[in-house]
């Protein structure tokens, strides 16, 4: 089969369109899994505290 | 600085030297006369003067093995010095290029100081030097107190940092002898592109292995944004740059990419500049700068991610919005300009996340000038993304095309944008870097400020309006279907628009010139903050709990 313009252009209309999608799909999940909450709660309270030295 | 590594490390850092001054020497023989050889030269010359640093205190005692139970700043130093010395380079390079536009004579009538040799030097000298350094100096930063981990590593921080500086030193010398690929924002040629893959490779491991020996079980979203800037940075820059040269010991060499195709992989690289240079390691500096300065935390964690992963995704697509009518296939446009639409809601997402985040915190933004120069940067995002994705409309890109109002609208970014969130972050990082109570003067910094805000309004405005009054000429006909403007009046009548815009920039450089003496100052003679009760290593435990015995 030739590779030709309209080949790449379905490619694009098709698995692009999938793969963006199932990607937001993905995201939305991880943002609002509910057992994260604690983990990003404690990421964005953690770096303000006081401290100046690293951990090992 | 190399009093903090050990002999063995030492040893190292002079056996890396030597492999690149040997590699300078090979070139100069190669290149001889050709700009390969002048080129050699400053290779060998560059890693002679960093031998002579080290080999200058390679008998001085071991440093302190307490060190490694501290975070590892001395990179960062040099690199924010850096920073500042190629923010002032570059941004007289541009006052300078300005001032030729409206005064043509102040070219001299030297080749090598012509515009278009001295256009490059100030686009790599702002976005390469100083937001590159800026970049690896914060990331630095970030990553140690975010991942609560000493840098993986002794020499390669160094290796990073300076090796990088020698491709932007190479890169600008090259232009005032001629040497361009002929790629906007990616002008150096092959042997300088092969030294940023295997620096760029080096940033990327010693990211990485870092961001292994963390503490917290998350990664912080600052990182994800810094990591996405490494990666896809790394792969634009091969993808754009392959290409053959000429023979080993010319430094012309041509692209493998030809015609339309050429185009677009270029526009594709350039654009992703913007968004993962420009954009996303500069939103790593805003997503933890902003919270620490302001002392709270991000309006939406959540939100933050969310906005990742649109804008990584949307940015990759919208190169082609660069090549609208062109012979670039209709639909590939098409796909350009749509993402660049809907680039909008993550680039929103992230400008209202800060901007939520201060929602309450407003009187420590009238008071503190840098917590100011991060509000007025998230504004400008805020609209320099929106007008970037109207720009990319085809239709409106009709008008702005090859107009002053890209040029506007690349400022009202750069300085509007990634320049007030490299200064905020700067003025955060230094006194605490250097362990000072505060800067030499807060009224230096409210100068700055203002210096910046007024340049940036000036030359925005005016690159606006000349843009447009182009625009306009270039498409007005007569009755007689004729073009009612020669290029020639519309030439003239940029005039005012130049001097203005000129003058805008003259502002800004000033602005930085401030902001250096200021931060020379405030290391030189701010007293050293009163010792803090240094924090136990965390052993697991809660804070106090250690010493305590079980109940």
């Amino acid at each position: 089969m030739d590779i030709d313009h309209n080949t790449l252009v379905g490619f694009a209309k098709s698995w692009g369109l999938f793969y963006l999608i199932a990607l937001f799909i993905g995201v939305v999940i991880y943002a609002f899994w509910p057992s994260n909450r604690k983990r990003f709660d404690d990421a964005k309270r953690n770096i303000l505290d006081e401290d100046d030295r690293p951990w090992q | 600085m190399v009093q903090q590594l050990t002999s063995g490390e030492r040893q190292n850092a002079l056996v890396i030297l030597l492999c690149v001054f040997v590699t300078g020497v090979i070139m100069a023989a190669a290149g001889g006369s050709d700009p390969l050889g002048v080129h050699g030269v400053i290779v060998l010359l560059f890693s002679a003067g960093l031998g002579a640093l080290v080999s200058r205190s390679f008998y001085e005692p071991q440093p302190d093995p307490q060190r490694l139970s501290q975070y590892y700043d001395d990179p960062i130093k040099v690199g924010i010095a850096l920073t500042l010395a190629w923010g002032i380079f570059g941004m007289f390079m541009g006052v300078w290029t300005a001032a030729q536009l409206a005064w043509p004579d102040l070219a001299f009538d030297a080749g090598w100081s012509s515009f278009g040799r001295l256009r490059p030097t100030h686009t790599t000298g702002v976005i390469f030097g100083f937001g590159g350094n800026a970049l690896i100096a914060t990331s630095f930063h970030v990553v140690q107190r975010t991942s609560r981990a000493r840098l993986a590593g002794q020499v390669s921080p160094w290796f990073v940092l300076l090796g990088y500086n020698l491709f932007c030193i190479l890169a600008v010398t090259g232009y005032f002898m001629g040497v361009t690929q002929s790629k906007e924002y990616a002008e150096p040629e092959w042997y300088a592109d092969l030294w940023l893959v295997v620096v760029w490779v080096t940033f990327f491991v010693l990211y990485l292995r870092t961001l292994a020996r963390r503490k917290e079980p998350h990664i912080y979203v600052a990182n994800w944004y810094f990591m996405a800037f490494i990666v896809v940075v790394a792969i634009l820059h091969i993808v754009n740059n392959l290409a053959i040269p000429v023979s080993f010991s010319q430094a012309k060499s041509y692209t493998i990419w030809a015609a339309v195709q050429d185009a677009m992989v270029q526009w594709w690289y350039g654009h992703n500049a913007v968004a993962f240079f420009l954009t996303a390691g500069f939103l790593g500096m805003l997503y933890y700068y902003l919270p620490v300065r302001a002392q709270r935390p991000i309006f939406s964690y959540r939100l933050s991610i969310l906005s990742f992963w649109g804008i990584t995704f949307f940015y990759m697509w919208a190169g082609s919005h660069h090549l609208h009518y062109t012979a670039l296939p209709h639909w590939v446009q098409n796909l350009g300009m749509t993402f660049s639409v809907m680039l909008l809601v993550p680039s929103w997402a992230s400008a209202g996340n800060a901007l939520l985040t201060l929602n309450g915190a407003w009187h420590k933004v009238r008071d503190d000038a840098t917590l100011r120069f991060i509000m007025v940067a998230v504004v400008f995002y805020g609209l320099s993304t929106f007008e970037g994705s109207f720009m990319a409309i085809r239709p409106v890109n009709a008008l702005s095309h090859y107009t002053d109002w890209t040029v506007g609208h690349v400022h009202a970014g750069a300085l509007g944008w990634v320049a007030f969130i490299t200064f905020g972050s700067i003025y955060t990082l230094v006194p605490s870097l250097w362990k000072r109570e505060r800067m030499y003067s807060s009224a230096l910094v409210e100068v700055h400020f203002w210096l910046a805000v007024t340049g940036t309004l000036i030359y925005v405005f005016a690159m606006w309006n000349s843009g447009i009054i182009q625009g306009l000429m270039w498409r007005t006909y007569t009755e007689e279907g004729t073009l009612a403007y020669s290029f020639l009046d519309s030439l003239v009548a940029m005039y005012p628009y130049y001097i203005a815009r000129a003058f805008g920039g003259l502002l800004f450089l000033l602005g930085a010139i401030v902001a250096a003496f200021n931060i020379w100052m405030t290391v030189r003679a701010v007293p050293v903050a009163a010792a803090r009760q240094a924090d136990v290593p965390d052993s697991g435990l809660a804070p106090g709990a250690a010493a305590t015995p079980a109940e």
